[in-house]
């Protein structure tokens, strides 16, 4: 087939093209991801038995702020990073927010706190199971988005894996506060992290592989 | 040439093409044949000068991005340079293209100024090596009818689904998955 033949056949009968297509695949893979980690946290982890309670509390607020502010830069920066020739753009400030606000709250509340309840502070009473548990309710929206992405034409895909590993990890995050009693921000800044950054480096890492076209 | 005027025309060039695409994305054949065709030759014009130590490779590579650009068409987001967005395309498919063939010049050869797409457009077309016309024919019956009867032979959705027996979505999703699976092949054989 020579060049013009390819070209008349890409042509004819040529289909409308939706323009939100990206936004409404974005929205389906949150929406799997969400309803997929808030099912797990309902049947299997349970609801905090508090939740009414601290839900009252501004610190509550905070904790959600922080998976939020990534959630919020992870999908502005996927959605660009999904079309040829974008940059990451502007969601960057919202993540390196997040973690910088996260972190001077941690060190601020170590310096502050005395030294024999630090590491009690930093390892509350789930260390074990946090970081393991955020991974593992990532995984509905990890699919999910990396589905979206493929269907779209991501140039930098180690980049684009990485972001969309964070959305689907920050994602779990949020349903996991539902569940976990920890509220000193250390724990935060330390196992919640670690438990977003997983994702986000598998992301990274299979980027390349699952996002060709 | 003058500075002022080379970027005067690469602008209207930019122009003309954008208003073509984003007619043809509304569903309009014949105003996005000529996008396709114009962005033909300019690409051609692109490659020969990218890939002077590969001329054979010029018209199969362009192939592959006419159809990287086709099947990526729901990403273009009309407030964004047309440039920027097909020059990103082309990009990614020539470091592929390196990467396959590990060539270390190619790698260390900067792509970086889309000014360059526009540059010398290249109106003869060279021979292809690739014959997507058999590559067509490896792809399973609901991909490969659909294309047959809309994109080769030009009935219409509708007279499709009734010939093949597909309903008329299937038809649509069968063209739309068949051209994707056109260029995994070919990303699978170069």
């Amino acid at each position: 087939m020579n060049t013009d033949d390819l070209v008349s056949m890409l042509a004819r009968g040529v289909e409308p093209v939706d323009p939100k297509v990206i936004a409404k695949r974005f929205s389906l893979a949150i929406l799997i991801g969400g309803v997929g980690a808030l099912l797990v946290i309902l049947l299997r982890f349970g609801v905090r038995p508090d939740l009414a309670d601290v839900a009252a509390t501004p610190i509550f607020w905070v904790k959600i702020a922080f998976p939020l502010s990534l959630m919020v830069g992870a999908l502005l920066m996927v959605t660009r990073l999904a079309r040829p020739g974008m940059s990451a753009g502007g969601g960057k400030l919202w993540v390196t927010l997040g973690v910088a606000a996260i972190w001077v709250g941690t060190l601020y509340g170590l310096a502050v706190a005395p030294a024999d309840e630090r590491v009690a502070m930093v390892l509350g009473t789930t260390w074990k199971v946090c970081a393991v548990s955020i991974t593992l309710l990532s995984i509905p929206g990890f699919i999910a988005v990396f589905w979206a992405l493929r269907g779209l034409a991501p140039t930098q895909p180690k980049l684009a894996g990485a972001c969309g590993g964070l959305l689907a990890s920050s994602l779990a995050t949020l349903a996991y506060c539902l569940h976990c009693p920890e509220m000193a921000i250390p724990f935060w800044g330390i196992w919640y992290l670690l438990g977003m950054l997983v994702p986000t480096l598998v992301g990274a890492a299979m980027g390349t592989r699952w996002l060709r076209w | 040439m003058d500075r002022t005027t080379h970027n005067e025309s690469l602008r209207r060039r930019e122009i003309s093409l954008q208003a073509l695409f984003l007619s043809g994305l509304k569903g309009n054949q014949a105003d996005y044949g000529s996008f396709l065709r114009e962005l033909g030759t300019h690409l051609r014009g692109f490659l020969r000068a990218r890939l002077q130590r590969q001329p054979d490779e010029i018209e199969d590579l362009l192939q592959e991005i006419l159809l990287a650009v086709h099947n990526g068409r729901h990403t273009y987001q009309s407030d964004q340079p047309l440039t920027a967005w097909v020059f990103a395309i082309a990009r990614y498919k020539l470091a592929d293209f390196y990467r396959s063939r590990s060539r270390h010049d190619g790698l260390t050869d900067s792509i970086d100024d889309a000014d360059e797409l526009f540059a010398e457009p290249c109106l003869e077309p060279a021979q292809a090596s690739r014959d997507l016309d058999k590559l067509l024919e490896e792809l399973p019956d609901k991909q490969r009818l659909p294309i047959r009867h809309v994109k080769l032979d030009g009935l219409s959705v509708a007279q499709t689904a009734q010939l093949t027996g597909l309903s008329e979505s299937a038809v649509k999703i069968g063209v739309h998955r068949g051209l994707k699976a056109l260029a995994a092949m070919i990303r699978g054989k170069s």
